[in-house]
C-alpha cells in the first residue's frame, strides 16, 4: 500500500512539473510582449520598459519559470501586470467561490446518480427502468449553460422564487448563499448527476450479474437488498472513477455556469483575465485548474485502494 | 469585452462602452469666456437610498492614468475624482472645481478659481498646489495616447492656494473640452500609492468596496464640498453575460441596464410598465475604413463606388435590429458642428457600376478584414454581400479583437483593404482623418490645417471650419459611416436623471435619483 502511495505521489510529482512547463511555455510562446499586450498599443516604449524591468520579464526564460514555479508554491504568484493588484488573495478569494459550487454540484450530482442509476439497473428491461434512462439520456443531452438559462427563465424571471444570480458569501448570509447557489449547483449538478447515473447503472447491471450476487438473491434477499449487501462496494470502483473524471469536467463546466449566474469563481476570473489579456493571471488560473485535476486524479487512484483491497498490491 | 485605446480613439466592442461616453456639443470656452455662473445642478434631496446599476466590462484596475479601459472612467471620472470642469448634460462645458474661469484674450492663459472647502477622501484639503501636481503628471507619469491631450500645456501655476493658471503653448478650443475626461481629474499629492485599487478624490463618491469578477460598491463621501447626491450607496454591477444582464434587471437583482448589449434583446422588456426604455445617441460612429495606402482606394471613384453600393438603412435592419442613426460622416448628431450629411453618398448601385467601369475597375477584389467583434462581424455579412450586387469580389476574414485586429490592421503593416470598427471617442476627426500615419492612412493636408486652424480658432470658426472638414471628408469618400451606435437604456420606471444620449466619459450618478 505504502509502495502505491508512493509511486502514485511520484507519479503526481512529475505530472505537476511538466504541466507546469507546459502552462509557462504555452504562454511565453504566445505572440506578443506581456508587457506591451498590458499597456495596450500606444503605450510608450520607457513604459514597456519600465514594466518588463518591475516584473523581471527581462530576464531569462529559465529565471522566470524558477520565480515563478518558486511563488506558485509558496502561495505567492506576484503581482498582475494589468490590474497591479496580488495574485494570490484573488485566486484564494475565488477558489472559495468554486470549491461551494463544485462541492454543492457533486453533491447533487451523486444524490440524483445514485438513487436513480441502481433504479435504472434494477428495473432494467421494464418501463420504468426505460423510462429513468431516457430521462437520464436527455440530462446527458443539455449543456450545463443551457441548463442554467432555463433555470433562470423558470424559477428566476418566471416565477421569481431564487435570484437569477451573484454571490453572497456564506458568512454574510447563509441563507441569501444558499438562494444564490442553488440555481447554479444545480445547472452543473443535474447535468453531471444524469452523466454518472448512466455509469452507475452500468456498474449496478455488472456487479447484478454476478455470481455471489446470484448467490445471494437465490439465498432469499431481493435484489436490492442483495446488492446493499454485498455489491455496492464493488460497484463503487468504477463510479468513483467516473466521479473524479467528472470533478474536471465540473471545475471546466463551473467556468461556463459562474458566466452564465455572474458568479466570481475562479472560471470567471480565467475568462476576465483572458479578456484583460492578464497573462499572468491566465496562467496562475489555468495551473491551478491543473493541479486541482491531478490531485483529484491522485485521491482517486488511492480511493480505489480503498474501495477495493484486491488493488492494494496492483 | 473590454475596449482598447488605440490611437488616440477608443476602439469598442459591441455597443459597450459607449454609454460611458456622453458628449453632447460643448461649446468650448473661447476667449474671455466665463463659465455659466453657479452650483452644480441640484440633484434633489440627498437620501438613503441605494441603486444598483447593471454594466459590462468590469474595469482590470481601478488606475485610468496607466489603463486604458474605458470602464474606469465611466464608473470614477464625476463620481469619485472631479476636474476642474465637468461636461454638462447638454454637453456645455460646467464648473466643478473651478468656480470660474477666465481666458486671456490670446486664448493661451487660463485662470481657474478653485472651490475653497473641497477635501480628498484621505483628509487632505484640495489645493491649487494637487491642480499643478495633477496636470503635471498627465505630462510625465500617464501612459497611453490619451494624455498626449496635455501636451498644449505649456505650464501651470498655482499663484495663491485657490487659484490656478494655466499657460498653453498654443490656442486650442480642444483642450478644455478634453479637460472634462479622465485627463483632467485632480489627484492628491499624497494619494495616489495605490490608485489601481485605492481611487482618492474630491467627488460626491468614495469608494466603499471593490468586489473582484462582481461588483464595485460607491458610497456617499460625507465630506462632499457640494450637494450630496440622491442616491446614498450606488454599486455597479458588472455582467459578462448579456442573458445575466437582462435577467438581472427582469427579477429586481438591479434597477438600470446602462447599455443594453445586444439591441434584438430590447424586445423582451417592450410593453412592461414597470419598465422605461431610453433610446438615445453615442458617439460611436461604425466606420467601414478604407486603406488609403491600398491601390484601388488611391482612386476616390472606387471610393465612391463602394459608398454608393451600401444600403446602410437595410444593413441597420439587418445586423443591429433597426436601431442606430445614420451619419454621412464622422459627426454625431450631439455635436454642435453635426449636419445631415446622408444625402453625400445615397445608395445607388447603378451609380456605383457607372463609378467602378469609368474607374477601370471592373473585376475588383477587395478584402474586407473584421474585428471579432460583434457588430462588425454581423454587420460585416452584410456590407460584403451589398457589395457582391455592385460586381466587386469580397475576401471576408475574421481576426480576434483586440491582438490580431490591431496588429495586422490597426499597427502597420496595415495589411487591409476594408475594416469596420466603432470609434466611440468624443469628437474624434483629428485623430481619425488629421494624422495620415494612423492606420487608415488619409492624407489631405488641408484638413490637416483645416483641424489645426478649427482648434486655435473662435468658437463660431471652429463650428463653420469643423463642419466643412465633415463635408469633405464625406465627399472625399475618406471613409463610410455605416451607422451611430445607439445608446439604449433600461431601468426601473420610477429612475430619473437617464440621460437620453450618452455624452463623455463618466456615468455621471449625481444626476440620478426616484421619483
Amino acid at each position: 500500500m505504502l509502495l502505491r502511495v508512493l509511486v502514485r505521489a511520484g507519479v503526481l510529482a512529475a505530472s505537476l512539473a511538466v504541466s507546469s512547463v507546459v502552462v509557462f511555455g504555452f504562454l511565453a510562446a504566445l505572440p506578443g510582449d506581456p508587457a506591451r499586450v498590458a499597456l495596450g498599443v500606444n503605450a510608450t516604449e520607457e513604459s514597456v520598459a519600465a514594466l518588463r524591468t518591475e516584473f523581471g520579464l527581462d530576464r531569462s526564460l529559465g529565471d522566470q519559470y524558477v520565480d515563478w514555479v518558486g511563488g506558485m508554491i509558496t502561495g505567492d504568484p506576484g503581482r498582475s501586470y494589468v490590474s497591479k493588484a496580488e495574485i494570490g488573495p484573488q485566486l484564494a478569494d475565488r477558489m472559495q467561490v468554486t470549491l461551494w459550487l463544485v462541492a454543492s454540484a457533486t453533491l447533487i450530482a451523486v444524490i440524483i446518480a445514485l438513487p436513480a442509476g441502481t433504479l435504472m439497473a434494477v428495473r432494467h428491461g421494464r418501463r420504468s427502468g426505460l423510462l429513468l434512462a431516457g430521462l437520464s439520456q436527455l440530462g446527458v443531452a443539455v449543456p450545463a449553460f443551457l441548463a442554467g438559462i432555463l433555470l433562470i427563465t423558470l424559477f428566476a424571471v418566471r416565477l421569481r422564487w431564487l435570484p437569477s444570480g451573484g454571490w453572497t458569501p456564506p458568512v454574510e448570509d447563509p441563507a441569501m448563499f444558499l438562494r444564490q447557489l442553488t440555481l447554479p449547483a444545480l445547472a452543473l449538478g443535474v447535468v453531471q448527476g444524469a452523466v454518472l447515473s448512466r455509469y452507475v447503472r452500468s456498474a449496478v447491471i455488472d456487479v447484478l450479474r454476478e455470481d455471489y450476487l446470484r448467490t445471494a438473491r437465490a439465498k432469499g434477499l431481493t435484489s436490492l437488498r442483495a446488492l446493499w449487501r454485498h455489491g455496492l462496494r464493488n460497484a463503487m470502483v468504477p463510479v468513483v472513477t467516473v466521479l473524479g473524471l467528472q470533478l474536471a469536467t465540473l471545475l471546466i463546466g463551473a467556468v461556463v455556469v459562474e458566466r452564465v449566474f455572474v458568479v466570481p469563481g475562479l472560471g470567471k476570473l480565467l475568462l476576465d483575465a483572458v479578456a484583460n489579456r492578464d497573462l499572468l493571471l491566465v496562467q496562475a488560473v489555468v495551473m491551478v485548474l491543473v493541479v486541482a485535476v491531478l490531485v483529484v486524479n491522485f485521491v482517486v487512484d488511492l480511493l480505489y485502494a480503498v474501495l477495493d483491497p484486491r488493488l492494494r498490491h496492483g | 469585452m473590454e475596449s482598447g485605446l488605440i490611437g488616440s480613439t477608443r476602439v469598442v466592442s459591441g455597443g459597450l462602452a459607449v454609454a460611458s461616453l456622453l458628449a453632447l456639443a460643448a461649446c468650448s470656452a473661447g476667449s474671455s469666456t466665463s463659465p455659466p455662473d453657479g452650483t452644480p445642478p441640484p440633484s434633489g434631496e440627498g437620501s438613503d437610498e441605494a441603486l444598483v446599476l447593471g454594466l459590462v466590462a468590469e474595469p482590470a484596475s481601478l488606475d485610468f492614468t496607466q489603463d486604458a479601459g474605458a470602464a474606469i472612467p465611466q464608473a470614477l471620472l464625476v463620481n469619485v475624482y472631479e476636474g476642474l470642469v465637468k461636461l454638462g448634460q447638454d454637453g456645455e462645458i460646467e464648473p466643478a472645481l473651478a468656480t470660474e474661469w477666465a481666458v486671456s484674450d490670446d486664448g493661451l492663459t487660463y485662470t481657474f478659481d478653485l472651490v475653497e472647502n473641497a477635501v480628498f477622501t484621505n483628509g487632505e484639503p484640495m489645493t491649487a498646489d494637487d491642480v499643478v501636481f495633477s496636470i503635471e503628471r498627465v505630462q510625465t507619469e500617464w501612459a497611453g495616447s490619451l494624455a498626449r491631450a496635455m501636451d498644449v500645456v505649456e505650464s501651470a501655476e498655482a499663484t495663491s492656494p485657490t487659484q490656478v493658471v494655466v499657460t498653453l503653448t498654443q490656442p486650442s478650443n480642444n483642450w478644455l473640452y478634453n479637460m472634462t475626461t479622465r485627463i483632467g481629474a485632480i489627484f492628491s499629492q499624497s494619494g495616489i500609492d495605490d490608485l489601481a485599487s485605492t481611487p482618492i478624490g474630491t467627488g460626491p463618491y468614495e469608494l466603499a468596496q471593490w468586489n473582484r469578477g462582481d461588483s464595485i460598491e460607491l458610497t456617499g463621501n460625507e465630506d462632499y464640498w457640494g450637494e450630496a447626491p440622491y442616491f446614498s450607496e450606488v454599486t455597479l454591477r458588472y455582467f459578462d453575460d448579456p442573458t445575466a444582464l437582462n435577467s438581472a434587471l427582469l427579477t429586481g437583482t438591479i434597477d438600470v441596464i446602462t447599455t443594453v448589449q445586444a439591441p434584438e434583446g430590447l424586445a423582451q422588456f417592450e410593453g412592461n410598465e414597470d419598465l422605461q426604455i431610453i433610446e438615445g445617441t453615442t458617439n460611436g460612429e461604425v466606420v467601414l475604413s478604407f486603406n488609403h495606402r491600398s491601390a484601388p482606394f488611391q482612386d476616390l471613384q472606387v471610393r465612391q463606388a463602394v459608398r454608393q453600393a451600401i444600403d446602410r438603412q437595410a444593413l441597420v435592419d439587418t445586423c443591429w435590429a433597426g436601431r442606430g442613426e445614420l451619419i454621412g460622416s464622422m459627426v454625431p448628431p450631439t455635436d454642435p458642428w453635426y449636419e445631415d450629411l446622408t444625402d453625400v453618398a445615397p445608395y445607388d448601385p447603378d451609380e456605383s457600376r457607372r463609378l467602378l467601369e469609368a474607374a477601370g475597375q471592373t473585376d475588383l477584389t477587395l478584402r474586407l478584414r473584421l474585428p471579432s467583434l460583434p457588430y462588425a462581424t454581423s454587420c460585416g455579412q452584410v456590407v460584403a454581400s451589398q457589395l457582391e450586387d455592385v460586381g466587386i469580389t469580397i475576401e471576408v476574414d475574421t481576426l480576434e479583437f483586440p491582438a490580431q485586429w490591431l496588429a495586422q490592421v490597426f499597427q502597420p503593416p496595415n495589411d487591409y483593404d476594408m475594416s469596420i470598427v466603432a470609434h466611440v471617442e468624443p469628437r474624434d476627426v483629428p485623430p481619425l482623418f488629421g494624422d495620415p500615419t494612423y492606420y487608415l492612412g488619409y492624407d489631405n493636408p488641408e484638413v490637416v490645417q483645416q483641424l489645426a486652424d478649427a482648434d486655435a480658432g473662435t468658437v463660431d470658426e471652429q463650428v463653420t471650419i469643423m463642419q466643412d472638414v465633415a463635408r469633405t471628408l464625406s465627399e472625399d469618400a475618406a471613409a463610410d459611416w455605416l451607422f451611430l451606435l445607439p445608446n439604449l437604456v433600461v431601468a426601473d420606471a420610477d429612475i430619473t436623471g437617464l440621460p437620453e444620449n450618452a455624452i463623455g466619459e463618466a456615468l455621471d450618478l449625481t444626476l440620478l435619483a426616484r421619483s
